[in-house]
């Protein structure tokens, strides 16, 4: 046993991803099961591993936890990403939250029917624009400072930069009326655990393809 | 001002609900502002009292804090319903999950068509049988502890309460398979916080009716072509 936290997922991003992000960017190494099979997830959760009967699950700590934002809350708190009181993890949670609305947007984007596609892409790309880079934009030109909460890197500038790069995907142009953000997004791309993480043969995974869809709903056909 | 928290909502449960069951758990009182129009949610939008142009909204401590779940871990944190330590919390937090999860499906449900409604409600009821309600009494069985973390009345417990009602709502005798879920909702519902919460008069709301969802209808220009699970 390795003591690293053991994730368990589909080889593709999912829910996990941004578990992924957040324990990359705290330095914290990994190792990684896939599903690929429905027996696979079907003797999971015969064997008593899935609380819910459903993934992620990442083993750490001697837990097998479930839920993402508990898992996330877990991480942040234990790699003290979670702000220094209870103020500031609430400005952090109200960030992370609203974020993993948009990123849900993203999410669900790639099992939508054909004729639904372009809809859900203008959502996403007005949602992104209207409703949540606006926000950021403006505590990062409030405070004048590199991080959104605290003047301290914590898990609502990784939720962030996920977001923004899982947005870019789909809209390569979105940051161009968001100056702060731009800069923002340089400044994270350069913290060494990031760095990491944004190199070729990192833990990361790429956009969701067809062979993601498919895998996801034949390992979780009911 | 008075120093209680101010809770902007409609005058429903929907996503304010599981606020209002944790303050009064608590033993907070809380003042409320309802929606009825859509001059009233605009105004709110143009004052910038909603971060991310939506509710439930709570104004708390010199925040306006938005987010149902940053929320809730706030009241909880602050009124020491949330563990004593990382672990117990994490816990929590996966419990909470479930119960959100299950409450979830309810949610949508008043805005669902006629048909879909009996759909939903099959679904809702098989969903806490098979998957929910097994872990909850399982967990209970096996601490044989009055409390589902710690040994200690949490969020965990007031949120699975609130989840119990709600899907009993539905299906009347859905704890027949239960005895530990039996139990421990007689146990949480004679707390004092919550005994008080649960008799008439209260800020409970009731089950939502058309009237509700006309509302919200309006209010937000939302929620017109709600589908079931």
């Amino acid at each position: 046993m390795s003591g690293k936290p053991r994730l368990t997922y589909l080889n593709g991003r999912g829910r996990m991803e941004s578990i992924r992000w957040l324990l990359a960017a705290a330095g914290v190494e990994f190792e990684e099961v896939y599903l690929e099979t429905k027996e696979q997830y079907d003797k999971l959760i015969k064997d008593g591993f899935l609380l819910f009967q459903q993934v992620p699950l990442v083993e750490i700590d001697g837990m097998k936890m479930v839920q993402t934002r508990a898992i996330m809350s877990y991480i942040a708190g234990k790699y003290n990403l979670h702000g220094k009181d209870l103020k500031e993890r609430a400005l952090i949670d109200m960030y992370v939250e609203g974020i993993s609305d948009l990123m849900q947007m993203i999410l669900m984007f790639p099992f939508s029917p054909p004729d639904a596609k372009e809809k859900n892409l203008e959502s996403i790309k007005d949602r992104a624009t209207n409703r949540y880079f606006p926000v950021f934009e403006k505590v990062l030109k409030q405070h004048g400072q590199d991080f959104l909460v605290g003047n301290k890197f914590s898990w609502a500038d990784v939720q962030l930069m996920e977001a923004i790069l899982a947005v870019e995907e789909k809209v390569p142009a979105v940051l161009s009326g968001f100056p702060q953000l731009q800069v923002f997004k340089t400044k994270m791309s350069n913290i060494p655990t990031i760095k990491k993480f944004l190199q070729p043969g990192s833990p990361r995974k790429p956009p969701p393809d067809a062979h993601y869809v498919e895998t996801v709903l034949k390992v979780f056909k009911k | 001002m008075s120093g209680k928290p101010k809770l902007y909502y409609f005058d429903g449960r929907g996503k304010m609900e599981s606020i209002r069951w944790l303050l009064a758990a608590a033993g907070v009182e809380f003042e409320e502002e309802f929606l009825e129009t859509r001059d009233q949610y605009e105004k709110l939008l143009q004052g910038g009292s909603l971060l991310f142009q939506q509710v439930p909204m709570v104004e708390i401590d010199g925040m306006k804090m938005v987010q149902t779940r940053a929320i809730l871990s706030y009241i909880a944190a602050k009124y020491n319903l949330y563990g004593k330590d990382l672990k117990e919390r994490a816990w929590i937090d996966m419990y909470v999950g479930g119960t959100d999860d299950l409450m979830g499906f309810i949610l949508m449900f008043p805005f669902l068509s006629a048909e879909d409604k009996e759909k939903q409600r099959a679904f809702i009821v098989q969903k806490a049988t098979s998957r929910y309600f097994p872990v909850y009494e399982k967990v209970l069985k096996d601490h044989g502890q009055d409390f589902l973390v710690g040994n200690n009345f949490s969020w965990a417990d007031v949120h699975l309460l609130e989840a119990i009602l709600m899907v009993e709502e539905k299906k009347s005798d859905v704890l027949a398979g239960f005895p530990q879920l039996q139990a421990f909702k007689a146990r949480i519902s004679n707390i004092p916080t919550i005994k008080k919460f649960l008799e008439p008069g209260s800020q409970r709301k009731p089950v939502p009716d058309d009237k509700y969802v006309e509302t919200v209808r309006r209010v937000l220009r939302m929620y017109y072509d709600v589908k079931a699970n």
